[in-house]
């Protein structure tokens, strides 16, 4: 059974960046693909990857990770860039969704602005607007 | 005080040998983006040996190499560094895609291990880098997480960044398709195997060099 949980940013704020980083490691570990409101930071990302590879055994074997950035700011006309400089700097990490999967039950993660389309090892996939 | 005099005299000779050219030039990326053949070019070019062994598995290189004392020359220029090259960064790693390359259980399962702590290590020396070549496949997706996190967790740590699509001589790679995706960073396309486009990579390398003692200086 494919269970999401979602981890709104609120719950990892507070929290420096090891125990976020122990805190998605665990619930992954647990066999849930998360939906992390916002973002990691580089270094966290980095340390994520860290710990998963000290993790890595016989039944689990690394993560899948993929932000869903509202927009990519290359992309963007002027104004609308102005506006995402802004958002940035008013919500900072809190912005858009990040998903992390154990990479055995995630078997591709595509995130797209407008949709998100998870395709599981079973073969069966759900697509959300 | 003796702590704050030791802080001194490191950062003096740590300037003095920048200044010389001495700089730890690391090749980051995901496995099998041919950082270690472009090591090996880079070596054989220049001191005439080869510095470790490729091949088409991924995680080749699970352990962090390094060949110091490397001189390019180029006019009357001269640069001389350390060469560190790591093992592909990878989110997951899976012993069962190494049976399907034709490996026994036992090795690999063995050869996991390894590439996870090879990992690790990798992640580890990037806070050692003056300076990073991040080597991308230039016939994939350059916009991976992982890409992402390499050149994001580069940045912030304000280490000066060149990247290179490599594999130019394979009729999928698409630099354009590099450059969209880092539109920040100069992206040179090379093919490491054939050596196309490694004078120009060279050349880059003294502006890196300039990058990377412009930060220390900082």
């Amino acid at each position: 059974m494919l269970t999401l949980q979602f981890i709104p940013y609120i719950d990892i704020e507070v929290l420096g960046s090891p125990e976020r980083v122990e805190k998605l490691l665990k619930v992954v570990k647990e066999n849930k693909i998360i939906l992390l409101e916002g973002k990691l930071r580089p270094r966290e990302e980095a340390d994520l990857i860290r710990r998963t590879m000290e993790e890595i055994n016989d039944n689990f074997k690394g993560i899948e990770i993929s932000p869903i950035n509202v927009h990519r700011k290359e992309d963007l006309a002027f104004f609308r860039k102005v506006k995402s400089v802004l958002i940035n700097f008013l919500l900072g990490d809190r912005q858009g969704l990040t998903i992390i999967g154990p990479a055995t039950v995630v078997k591709e993660i595509k995130a797209d602005p407008d949709k998100i389309q998870l395709l599981t090892e079973d073969g069966s996939h759900k697509k959300k607007r | 005080m003796i702590n704050v005099f030791k802080k001194f005299l490191n950062l003096f000779f740590k300037d003095l040998f920048l200044e010389k050219g001495e700089v730890k030039l690391g090749l980051y990326g995901p496995p099998n983006g041919g950082k270690t053949t472009l090591a090996n070019k880079i070596c054989v070019d220049w001191i005439g040996e080869e510095m470790g062994r490729a091949s088409k598995v991924a995680h080749e290189t699970r352990e962090v190499q390094i060949k110091e004392q490397i001189t390019i020359k180029r006019d009357s220029k001269e640069l001389t560094f350390s060469l560190v090259d790591t093992p592909g960064i990878a989110t997951k790693i899976d012993y069962e895609e190494f049976l399907k390359a034709g490996m026994k259980e036992v090795e690999a399962k063995s050869r996991a291990k390894e590439a996870t702590k090879g990992v690790i290590d990798a992640i580890k020396w990037l806070d050692d880098m003056d300076c990073v070549i991040v080597v991308l496949d230039g016939t994939k997706d350059p916009y991976t997480q992982v890409n992402i996190t390499i050149i994001g967790n580069l940045e912030a740590r304000k280490i000066p960044v060149l990247l290179v699509a490599n594999k130019m001589d394979l009729k999928k790679s698409d630099i354009k398709h590099v450059q969209a995706a880092f539109p920040q960073y100069e992206v040179i396309g090379i093919s490491a195997k054939t050596g196309e486009g490694v004078d120009v990579f060279y050349e880059k390398l003294f502006e890196l060099r300039s990058k990377a003692f412009k930060n220390k200086r900082r």
